[in-house]
């Protein structure tokens, strides 16, 4: 017997859950697009964002410091090192990579995940570090609907909320700005982009620096959700699944795809897990991505792959 | 001095075509087969140092052994064929839970037909051989989708192998014949009547897999085959239409790497472990094996050992050594610099040297032809 307000209580709440897949795809389809580096690390970069933006505000709520100052001082300090990560990356791996192919560029951020969580763990400690930015009590909508109404976590609404400025906010800034335009045009071809005089190594670093300001924003939401904890990392890797499913060129894609998979497993483990065993929701995603590969493997909103010799 | 060929002439096809044209190269060889298979249980036997106890034999030797079969597979698929893999912790547990069962007996219930499919306990070589085959099916099946897709994409494919046989060796009770901590014990390790149980045994026995499959391996690259896989790797539209088949050369790859992944994956189980859970096959395996070929050399026999044994020894020289000098250092401390170092020796290699510690093993050795006088 299935209860529809049921079936919409799972499914909004895994649209929800799908938002915060949505925030970490977009930092990889950011990058994608603009370099054609496929970034691994985007899970860790939500990771050292996580533990700068919470140890910074730990230790100034400690020292009495106000809410309000010590967030908007945290998210700076966090921001300042996402910056400086940026700044390294492109200076030390991906400058010198230049003209690699896509492998070598994909393992190398293989590499850079592994650097970033283990600095970020060496400089900022590695245990579990609560974070309270945003209401996480539940909420119960529509009541006169449904009976006892469908339960909605209001950090997912947040999130929601948060994913979609975001994409507004990184749409105005590839369609209107000089800088948007740049990353464009370097992300269709670098070497002509740099003949009209496009400092490319400049862009690299705003691309990802750009990045990692949505890897900061997304652990601001999955570190109320979770804490912010060595794990994220792992969720982070579902963002691959959601890439797949949206395609890797496209910010709506993201968007997308992440709800798909969010919602789709929330349904598949409340309604398919009971029948062979829970925990599903570990590799539903994957799977489903995999499927969506056999039919269409450039995705849902993906650029048509086109192969030259 | 002594590492110069000239005076020897080939004078066969056969000599022409050796793995080790070079003299010296052989008597090396021989002289470390004849280290490994005699030298090292003979000084277990004696107690001689370094062999004093069993402890390296034991924790470092065993697990070089296994793990360096492991990366042979891999960088078979990685970097002989090109195709990125992220699910080799997977097919090492195939390997490891299918030769648990063919070990123990398979017992396959069909009630619809009102019969059973009963094997029994088979001998432990074959069953780690049967778990190698089991690993090298799985990977052809996950290997499909690399007919549509690849690099970046085909990644996620072997990613969701990972999670899938992750959660299918948790759950399902029937890999781990129901025993409810979900942890299982190998059987007893009997090879044809001789029941092994010292490290030395052990020991013996990875050391007669893994150069048994690394003259394989070294020999199907040489060949046809491998020659099929580089070229798909180089260029894979070109090599089709030079009429190489991307779906036999492919496929092939993930079989033959499959295989050898399984196989060791059985050994780590078995000979390793001893007991074991669906954790010692995370995807931070996966990762480890990776490693291992990134920095021993994409596309080298000799890079998967060197890989294997940095990888290996890294964390050991890093709790060792500053204990040694009297810095105190944690255990975490320690898990944290190896992720550091390893990430950024790979960084580092990628950029400098691609070919890894293997490409620099042969740089030594041309420069040692030519020493002392490089011109």
């Amino acid at each position: 017997m299935i209860v529809v307000g049921q079936v919409l209580e799972v499914l909004i709440g895994g649209l929800l859950a799908g938002v915060l897949y949505s925030l970490v795809a977009l930092g990889f389809v950011l990058i994608y697009k603009a370099s054609g580096v496929f970034n691994f690390a985007q899970g860790a970069m939500v990771l050292l964002a996580g533990l700068a933006l919470v140890r910074s505000l730990d230790f100034m709520v400690a020292r009495g410091a106000p809410t309000w100052a010590a967030i908007a001082l945290g998210l700076l300090f966090a921001a300042v090192i996402m910056a400086i990560c940026a700044w390294i990356v492109e200076r030390y791996v991906l400058g010198p990579l230049v003209n690699q192919d896509g492998l070598t560029l994909f393992m190398s951020t293989i590499g850079v995940t592994f650097i970033l969580e283990g600095a970020s763990q060496m400089i900022f400690g590695s245990d579990v570090y609560p974070l309270r930015l945003f209401p996480t009590d539940a909420w119960f909508v529509a009541e006169g609907l449904f009976p006892g109404g469908i339960l909605v976590n209001k950090l997912d609404v947040w999130g929601g909320l948060i994913a979609g400025t975001l994409v507004a906010g990184l749409a105005i800034f590839f369609q209107n700005t000089k800088t948007g335009r740049a990353l464009r045009a370097v992300a269709d071809d670098h070497a002509a982009a740099q003949s009209v005089g496009i400092p490319i190594s400049w862009i690299w670093f705003v691309v990802w620096l750009v990045a990692g300001l949505v890897a900061l924003v997304a652990a601001t939401v999955w570190g109320t959700k979770l804490g912010v904890q060595f794990s994220i990392t792992f969720l982070a890797l579902k963002a691959l699944p959601v890439l797949i499913i949206g395609g890797f060129t496209s910010v709506p894609g993201a968007i997308v795809g992440g709800l798909i998979v969010g919602s789709g497993e929330k349904l598949a483990e409340v309604y398919l897990g009971q029948h062979i065993g829970g925990g599903i929701e570990y590799w539903f995603a994957y799977v489903l991505a995999l499927a969506v590969l056999l039919v269409r493997p450039q995705g849902l909103f993906g650029e048509r792959i086109i192969e030259r010799i | 001095m002594l590492y110069r060929e000239a005076g020897q002439f080939k004078t066969t096809y056969a000599a022409d075509m050796a793995v080790f044209p070079i003299r010296q190269d052989r008597m090396a060889l021989y002289l470390l087969l004849a280290v490994a298979f005699i030298g090292v249980p003979l000084f277990a036997q004696l107690h001689i140092w370094p062999f004093g106890g069993d402890y390296l034999i034991r924790a470092i030797l065993v697990p070089f052994l296994i793990l360096a079969l492991a990366a042979i597979g891999v960088n078979i698929l990685v970097g002989y064929c090109g195709q990125i893999s992220l699910g080799s912790g997977a097919f090492m547990a195939i390997g490891a839970y299918s030769a648990y069962k063919f070990g123990t007996g398979v017992h396959i219930p069909l009630e619809w037909l009102g019969s059973e499919i009963s094997i029994p306990p088979l001998p432990l070589v074959a069953s780690i051989l049967l778990g190698g085959l089991m690993a090298a099916f799985v990977g052809v099946l996950f290997g499909i989708p690399s007919l549509r897709i690849k690099g970046l994409y085909l990644a996620v494919a072997t990613l969701a192998a990972q999670f899938f046989f992750d959660w299918v060796f948790l759950r399902v009770k029937w890999f781990t014949n129901y025993t409810p901590s979900g942890s299982v014990n190998a059987p007893e390790l009997s090879f044809f009547g001789w029941i092994v149980h010292t490290s030395t045994e052990r020991y013996l026995l990875c050391l007669a897999f893994v150069t048994i499959f690394a003259f394989l391996a070294k020999n199907l690259v040489r060949g046809n085959l491998g020659r099929q896989w580089m070229a798909i790797r180089d260029m894979d539209i070109a090599a089709e239409l030079m009429g190489i088949r991307p779906l036999y050369a492919k496929l092939t790859a993930f079989a033959v790497s499959s295989f050898m992944v399984g196989v060791a994956g059985a050994l780590w189980a078995f000979i390793y472990l001893g007991s074991w859970e669906p954790l010692a096959f995370s995807i931070d395996r996966s990762f480890q094996l990776l490693f291992m070929v990134i920095i021993g050399g994409l596309g080298s026999i000799l890079g998967s050992f060197l890989g294997a044994a940095f990888i290996l020894i890294l964390p050991i020289l890093l709790d060792q050594v500053p204990h040694a000098l009297g810095i105190p250092i944690s255990v975490e401390t320690v898990s944290l610099l190896v992720f550091i170092i390893t990430g950024m020796l790979i960084c580092y290699l990628l950029i400098v040297e691609p070919h890894g510690f293997a490409r620099l093993w042969s740089i030594t050795k041309e420069k040692l032809r030519l020493w002392p006088y490089p011109y």
